[in-house]
């Protein structure tokens, strides 16, 4: 009789199956482009670390909670992607309203630490205008925050000279002032783009 | 980097670890204190044996960190878990293993364990098992997904274990060793219309990934490689992994089938059956 009840109820069984199937995929592909970003909100953890600062001095992420804040990885010897989206940051967060430009804050982790000291750090992002952040740390400290937020890197063979080039991610993380991962910005965003999204996050929960 | 940073997980999972402890844990205990005349050959035990391991290996071994960074190896990662793997353990029948452990689970809890039963008698209609098979290819494939599942933590491991299981269920159902003449499982001919189907519904997405000029999965681009790859290279590669080796596993099954299904021509009666014909 068992083999009999599922004989019969083949046909029907798979059509529901189908049908549950095609509502399930559907819900996958809501629509949530309100952001020129990529909305990662519960894709990732919120934003922690145990790294050291361009004056040497030990930080974690709670030390700058409160703001909006820009991961982003790389190394000061990067030739073009690192200076390029540093820029791009820059000219987001002071394309701001005076008030808004100090709720973001970009920090940059240089993923190079053999080259990077906390001094050629704070000399690069000097450069990169006043709210951006330099930081570093050991190579087990800064493989975990890269594994935490599901990216890597690799050192290349150096060259005759000594230079190596770094692999890094090319993406800027985008956490709101507690510290959620909100928005993943490709490099194929413009300025402009970025700022839209940044006014959007400080003014969501302020 | 030392041999044991490659042994060790790259993201470390005791879910995982602990589950294929226990399949390799009730496997031996079960080969040890079965009758004689029940244990499977060496070359059974071989098979299933690699084909858990291999599928260990690309979950909690160096190989996980390069799959989570590399498009191509994700592919290969993927070939392991759903096709090589499942079809090892398939192949390897671990039925006698099953129906030991299984004749000692207390009646009672074979009464609570039915609702699983169902579920699987479900899952394994042809239709379905079908849908599931391709359907899980194409659905962490599609690209916004993908790189969801490359970005989540908990996504990822969801998508490598659908992976696996899936495998395991549809490699079981094609290569199920009863013969279906006497027994309920599916027909040879019906098991060979479905690899075929998976075969070319496998081809056009590996064809399309193969094909595509633009970057389609530019998470790895985005999120860092694990070595400095060429992305088109990475893509072509990842697109090869899914376009060929997959269709020769739909043919190799469907050359076993064939050779069972000639084996076993006029070997069986079914009474049952024909009982069946007579009384409809």
């Amino acid at each position: 009789m068992n083999t009999r009840f599922w004989r019969h109820r083949t046909k029907a069984l798979s059509c529901i199956a189908l049908m549950v199937m095609s509502i399930l995929l559907t819900g996958c592909f809501g629509n949530d482009e309100d952001w020129h970003g990529k909305d990662i909100s519960g894709l990732m953890p919120g934003l922690e670390f145990d790294l050291i600062n361009s004056q040497g001095e030990p930080v974690s992420g709670s030390d700058y909670s409160g703001r909006v804040r820009m991961l982003f990885f790389g190394f000061t010897s990067c030739p073009d992607v690192c200076p390029t989206a540093l820029q791009k940051l820059n000219q987001a967060a002071s394309g701001l309203d005076p008030e808004l430009q100090d709720e973001v804050l970009t920090l940059f982790v240089s993923v190079d630490p053999k080259r990077d000291t906390p001094e050629r750090l704070a000399e690069y992002v000097n450069f990169f205008g006043d709210n951006i952040v330099g930081l570093t740390g050991t190579e087990p400290q800064l493989r975990e925050l890269a594994k935490r937020y599901r990216t890597t890197f690799g050192y290349d063979e150096p060259g005759p000279d000594g230079n190596y080039a770094v692999s890094h991610s090319s993406a800027v993380y985008i956490f709101d002032r507690e510290g959620d991962p909100r928005l993943l910005v490709r490099p194929d965003l413009s300025s402009e783009e970025i700022r839209q999204d940044l006014v959007a996050l400080i003014q969501e929960d302020s | 980097m030392s041999l044991l940073d490659y042994l060790l997980p790259y993201d470390f999972s005791p879910l995982t670890v602990l589950s294929y402890m226990l399949v390799m844990g009730f496997y031996g205990i079960g080969l040890l204190r079965m009758p004689e005349q029940d244990r499977p050959g060496a070359l059974r035990i071989f098979a299933f044996t690699l084909g858990v391991i291999i599928c260990y290996a690309v979950m909690q071994t160096r190989l996980d960190y390069y799959a989570q960074y590399m498009f191509f190896v994700h592919r290969g990662q993927h070939l392991i878990l759903h096709h090589i793997g499942p079809i090892l353990i398939a192949l390897s029948n671990p039925l006698p293993i099953m129906g030991f452990w299984f004749a000692r689970i207390n009646p009672r809890w074979k009464q609570a364990l039915r609702p699983i039963g169902w579920a699987y008698k479900l899952l394994q209609q042809p239709f379905i098992a079908l849908f599931l098979f391709v359907g899980l290819i194409y659905f962490w494939l599609w690209p916004p997904i993908h790189f969801d599942a490359m970005l989540s933590r908990d996504l990822y491991w969801v998508m490598n274990w659908s992976m696996l299981l899936d495998g395991l269920l549809f490699w079981w159902l094609i290569f199920d060793p009863r013969p279906p003449a006497i027994t309920s499982s599916l027909g040879y001919g019906k098991r060979m219309l479905i690899l075929a189907v998976a075969g070319v519904l496998q081809m056009i997405l590996g064809a399309w990934i193969v094909f595509s000029r633009d970057m389609v999965y530019d998470v790895y681009e985005v999120c860092g490689r694990a070595w400095p790859l060429d992305p088109e290279v990475d893509q072509f590669l990842g697109g090869l992994l899914t376009y060929i080796p997959p269709a020769m596993m739909s043919i190799l099954g469907i050359l076993l089938i064939l050779r069972r299904a000639m084996h076993e021509d006029g070997k069986y009666t079914n009474p049952s059956k024909n009982l069946e014909e007579k009384a409809s």
